[in-house]
């Protein structure tokens, strides 16, 4: 039953598995039935600010649910527009990370053994460094005085600078960049496997290296594309802190409208719903993520961060 | 060769957008001028003035603190369950804890700090535990999420084992316990390494999780920087990143370095036994 290499005793399989299932159900999985539990409550001006789930009345213990929270987000179109919004820039920023990444994966996966840890290193590397320092970066670059309009005046492309910051343009910029690395690593992975003899087999029949591409390459990693566009479609849906940053007052994104109803209204049971809609949204693509990532393309990817292993060899 | 350039142009122009936006960075710490991106000659005030920035500094601590904390106990969590995951085969609940070891790696962040912090206001009504958010909670939602990507790397190091050193152990006598503390953990020793420094930097980053989760007086890193940049750039934060980066590029290149010469000498036996 057990894989080889392993013959503990089934109890003390239990006892080994229990600590992390216990931990994460604790913290990770029970947390949600909370959250759906406060999304039908209404907001009060106390300390914790929500109505209890049940309540105790003269005649008895009452439950207090209700769906106002949802009704609100359903009638208030800001919601809709922000949840469509947030689809909208996801889904953009993902298939720009692809356009860019996948030449960049394809680039690491074909270059010699010698150099190919080398650059997958380079391409992780400023991820370890500050995911705020980085969009901070291009808050110095985009600004009106910033580097790149100084630039293109410098250099006469522009007469006046272009409003770039606080803008959807940066918010863009700034998923690409900071995700980019989420996009090439399962894709390189995929990328490094590919087996040669069917692109030499392909050649050999006639096929150009355009088709090549079309018809070989790319069906073959199309598990590390879905891999890749899942890993930076689901969390940029919910992105708070790069719409905050370079986005302007009217990007609206899901993540910054929970943060604010959460921080700046302090109204926790409109905060929950609005988190419980955004879960159900994300439900299918988490779906398929984790049935993408069983043959382990996200465990290559998180073991590629390291630079150790290469597919390939 | 014509192909070769346009083969390798794509690596350099991606290895530029990731790089150009650093150097901008570090090239503007060195500004005289408080405005960021006007230069106004040569100054390393900056960083002296970081040095004295007491907000910065206490966040750094309590973030080197917690970072430390956090990715110790994840690595034991992730080694726990990333031996449950690769090796106990079937089991009930087995879907249940796939699941809570994926989702974690993509969940928005704002979804789960909101999810956390309603948890711990519960909990806190509930056994009156926790009484003050801080610290502790800080840590307790950092070994969560971290334990997930901790759990990730160590299964696919056991996955990919070659099992036959622990079956000689066993038939040999040893005990399971035996057999893991004395084979199956030195073997597995650099993914518990790489998975406690991702931990570690995936801690030292986090701000969304700990903005809902922080109480008073918990101020990390991130937090004091994030409050900071909202308000605009600023040269001393410039500074900030300029010694974060040196850090990371110091750290790894030694681990680079260390992993170079160490995998050169261990490696040789091994695979010229299985080859």
């Amino acid at each position: 039953m057990a894989v080889p290499g392993n013959r503990f005793s089934p109890t003390a399989q239990r006892v080994i598995g229990a600590l992390p299932f216990l931990w994460l159900g604790l913290f990770f999985l029970l947390p949600f039935a909370i959250v759906l539990k406060i999304s039908m409550a209404d907001a009060l001006i106390a300390v914790p600010p929500y109505t209890e789930f049940l309540a105790r009345t003269a005649d008895g213990i009452k439950l207090q649910a209700t769906l106002d929270n949802y009704q609100f987000l359903y009638t208030d179109e800001l919601y809709a527009l922000a949840f469509l919004n947030s689809l909208k820039v996801a889904a953009v920023s993902t298939l720009l990370c692809l356009l860019i990444g996948y030449p960049l994966a394809w680039g690491v996966a074909r270059a010699e053994a010698r150099t190919r840890n080398l650059l997958l290193l380079l391409i992780v590397l400023p991820s370890w460094t500050s995911f705020l320092i980085r969009v901070y970066a291009w808050m110095g670059i985009l600004g009106n005085n910033g580097v790149l309009n100084q630039l293109l005046l410098g250099l006469g492309i522009v007469d006046s600078p272009l409003t770039l910051l606080r803008t959807d343009i940066a918010v863009y910029i700034g998923i690409v960049y900071t995700y980019l690395p989420f996009m090439v690593l399962p894709l390189y992975a995929n990328l490094a496997k590919l087996d040669q003899r069917l692109l030499e087999a392909a050649a050999d029949l006639g096929a150009n290296p355009w088709r090549c591409f079309w018809l070989v390459t790319l069906p073959l990693s199309r598990i590390g594309i879905l891999a890749g566009c899942l890993l930076v479609f689901i969390p940029a849906t919910g992105e708070f802190v790069i719409p905050e940053l370079l986005g302007g007052a009217d990007t609206l994104m899901i993540g910054k409208l929970l943060w604010q109803e959460f921080f700046n209204n302090r109204d926790w049971p409109l905060a929950s719903a609005v988190a419980i809609v955004l879960l159900a949204l994300l439900l299918a693509p988490i779906a398929v993520y984790y049935r993408a990532q069983a043959p382990g393309s996200a465990a290559v990817a998180v073991t590629a961060m390291r630079g150790r292993r290469d597919g390939g060899a | 060769m014509m192909r070769r350039w346009v083969g390798r142009l794509p690596l350099l122009a991606g290895l530029a957008f990731l790089y150009l936006p650093m150097l901008v960075l570090v090239v503007y710490s060195f500004n005289e001028s408080r405005l960021v991106t006007v230069w106004a000659g040569f100054s390393t005030k900056w960083y002296g003035e970081l040095l004295r920035d007491r907000q910065i500094l206490d966040g750094i601590w309590l973030s080197l603190r917690v970072a430390v904390l956090a990715a110790t106990a994840a690595t034991v969590l992730g080694t726990l369950a990333g031996l449950t995951l690769a090796r106990f085969g079937a089991f009930r609940g087995r879907s249940v804890f796939g699941v809570m070891i994926a989702a974690p790696l993509v969940m928005p962040e704002v979804i789960t700090g909101l999810s956390l912090l309603l948890l711990f206001v519960a909990m806190g009504q509930l056994f009156g535990w926790p009484a003050q958010r801080g610290t502790l909670t800080i840590w307790i939602a950092h070994v969560t999420f971290c334990t997930a990507y901790a759990t990730v790397v160590i299964a696919a190091r056991l996955g990919e084992l070659d099992t036959a050193i622990e079956e000689a152990a066993m038939d040999l006598g040893a005990t399971p316990a035996r057999v893991f503390f004395a084979i199956t953990l030195p073997v597995i020793a650099p993914a518990l390494i790489s998975a406690w420094l991702l931990a570690f930097t995936l801690s030292l980053d986090d701000l969304v999780i700990t903005s809902f989760v922080t109480g008073p007086g918990a101020s990390t890193l991130p937090i004091v920087v994030f409050s900071s940049v909202r308000l605009g750039v600023s040269p001393k934060i410039n500074a900030l990143a300029t010694l974060m980066i040196l850090a990371v590029f110091a750290g790894t290149l030694a681990a680079w370095w260390w992993a170079g010469r160490f995998g050169r000498g261990s490696r040789g036996r091994p695979r010229g036994s299985v080859e």
